[in-house]
């Protein structure tokens, strides 16, 4: 099931979502066209991590409508997204690797688990991954012996190890030192040129987002306060937008 | 009104409990169908459980069965009844003692680690991440773990039950200079291939309670490491009054069905 330049692949209509009593999302809309890299930006706590984590359908709204691969994945049980979520790749604030095994284990593991790849091609994909993120020849290594920059670049390669349609990252390049910060945004950004061109990013980062996004949208109070080309939201009037983008943006 | 909000919590975190529990064994029971099947995993979370429990719950049985002898061998001869050592001991041990103590001990142990194990995996969003890569963690995690249960629990008891019994022989012979084949015979006269079984449907139930109880309480394990340690220490307290509670509704049951 290829996906098509321009098709639709990620939506999510007039979302709503609280915690106990706390809206975090109040009817929020997006849609994601192949090919493009969107990055949301907000200050920590608007609930950008929440709205990627609605994308890919590891949370339910509690109102509206969210499609993905044209799908509607918000009224399906886990086992029934679970076919549909496989397609999409999610990149995780502390990459999430799993402390059991090694970083090869790790990046071999959706191979393991959704294909019937030999053992001879799995190692060579591994390897082909593990030197797209800049760390080969780490295989035998826990995931306690790396450094937050490296099990970031490992978690970003178990992601993408399975070339998914549609990858959502979150954070990428928070808690990392600025050399670090830099490596995973310089990533990022020559991704995008080919195994990762449709992308969701979640950031409070600007200058990252500039590097890697096509269309930014400014997160604020529940809602998009501002939407488009990076070139729109630096000339943006919107008063949310130019605090956000001078870093005195107080979420209230 | 500070009370009636107190009681308005505790109420709603035990609905939620109660309620979440429920949902976890529905999940369970409508993924053991489905494709693929860890056999892998089930043997090794055997093996784990397995190795984990079995010293302990020897060691305990033995002793149980040594100070049963030792109280029933002196409190019945106050009514003339010490010939009846075995029968007593081996009915408490195989109906009651031996699952029960074998579920709160092993219970207690693996349920506890289970809870520590998924626990740090939901607080460093491995859980999430098994769910991001298209897995179903319920399928992979929670089964295996449950399949583990329903063939150690059983088999754990049944070694108890034996090591008890013959905790109870040890006193009955050396300290109360009561003939071995006594022992036995009356053992074998009064105990009937009933009292064993049923002693094993306990153990079966109890294997499943305690551990979905353990997962369960990892996989809604919340607030870091603080939190791990919180629902590990709820799961061993949790563990213990789930067996003991739902043993006297389990014994009621039993004895309506097949007495």
């Amino acid at each position: 099931m290829a996906t098509r330049e321009g098709e639709v692949l990620v939506e999510v209509r007039e979302v709503w979502k609280a915690f106990d009593i706390k809206p975090v999302l109040r009817g929020l809309s997006l849609t994601l066209g192949k090919g493009t890299t969107l990055a949301v930006m907000g200050g920590s706590g608007s609930g950008k991590t929440v709205l990627l984590r609605i994308c890919d359908g590891l949370l339910a709204p509690d109102d509206g409508e969210v499609y993905l691969f044209g799908t509607r994945i918000d009224n399906l049980r886990e086992e029934q997204i679970l076919p549909v979520r496989r397609r999409a790749g999610y990149v995780f604030q502390n990459a999430a690797l799993f402390d059991s095994l090694s970083v090869f284990e790790n990046v071999a593991f959706p191979l393991r688990e959704h294909t019937r790849l030999s053992e001879g091609e799995i190692t060579d994909r591994v390897h082909r991954f593990l030197a797209l993120v800049g760390l080969p020849g780490i295989d035998d290594l826990l995931p306690a012996e790396l450094s937050g920059g490296m099990r970031k670049r490992v978690g970003i390669a178990r992601t993408l190890v399975t070339e998914p349609e549609v990858v959502f990252f979150d954070e990428p390049t928070a808690g990392l030192d600025p050399t670090n910060s830099r490596l995973v945004a310089e990533l990022i950004a020559e991704l995008r040129r080919g195994v990762a061109d449709t992308a969701i990013v979640v950031t409070h980062d600007i200058e990252f987002a500039d590097m890697v996004a096509d269309q930014m949208a400014i997160l604020y109070q529940g809602r998009f306060v501002e939407t488009g080309t990076p070139a729109d939201i630096h000339r943006s009037a919107n008063q949310v937008v130019r605090d956000f983008l001078a870093g005195q943006l107080r979420e209230g | 009104m500070a009370w009636a909000e107190t009681i308005n919590r505790h109420l709603r975190e035990s609905v939620v409990w109660y309620g979440g529990l429920g949902l976890l064994a529905a999940q369970v029971a409508r993924n053991l169908a489905l494709p693929p099947h860890y056999f892998k995993l089930v043997a090794r979370e055997i093996d784990t459980i397995g190795v984990r429990s079995v010293t302990v719950a020897l060691t305990a049985a033995l002793f149980t069965g040594m100070v049963l002898a030792l109280q029933t061998a002196v409190n019945m001869a106050r009514f003339g009844a010490e010939n009846y050592v075995g029968p007593v001991v081996a009915l408490s041990i195989l109906r009651e003692l031996g699952p029960v103590l074998t579920a709160i001990l092993v219970g207690g142990k693996v349920a506890s680690g289970i809870t520590a194990e998924l626990g740090s995996m939901k607080v460093t969003e491995q859980i999430d991440a098994l769910r991001a890569l298209g897995v179903n963690y319920v399928k992979r995690l929670i089964v295996p773990r449950m399949m583990a249960a329903l063939i150690v629990f059983p088999l754990v008891t049944v070694l108890a039950d034996f090591v008890g019994l013959v905790g109870g022989m040890i006193v009955a012979v050396f300290d109360r200079e009561v003939d071995p084949y006594l022992y036995w015979n009356t053992i074998a006269y009064w105990v009937v291939i009933r009292d064993f079984l049923t002693g094993l449907v306990k153990s079966l139930v109890f294997g499943l309670i305690v551990t979905l109880i353990g997962c369960y309480n990892g996989l809604a394990t919340e607030g870091g490491t603080e939190g791990l340690g919180r629902s590990t220490t709820a799961t061993v307290v949790q563990v213990a009054m789930g067996v003991i509670i739902s043993d006297f509704f389990l014994t009621k049951l039993l004895l309506i069905l097949f007495w």
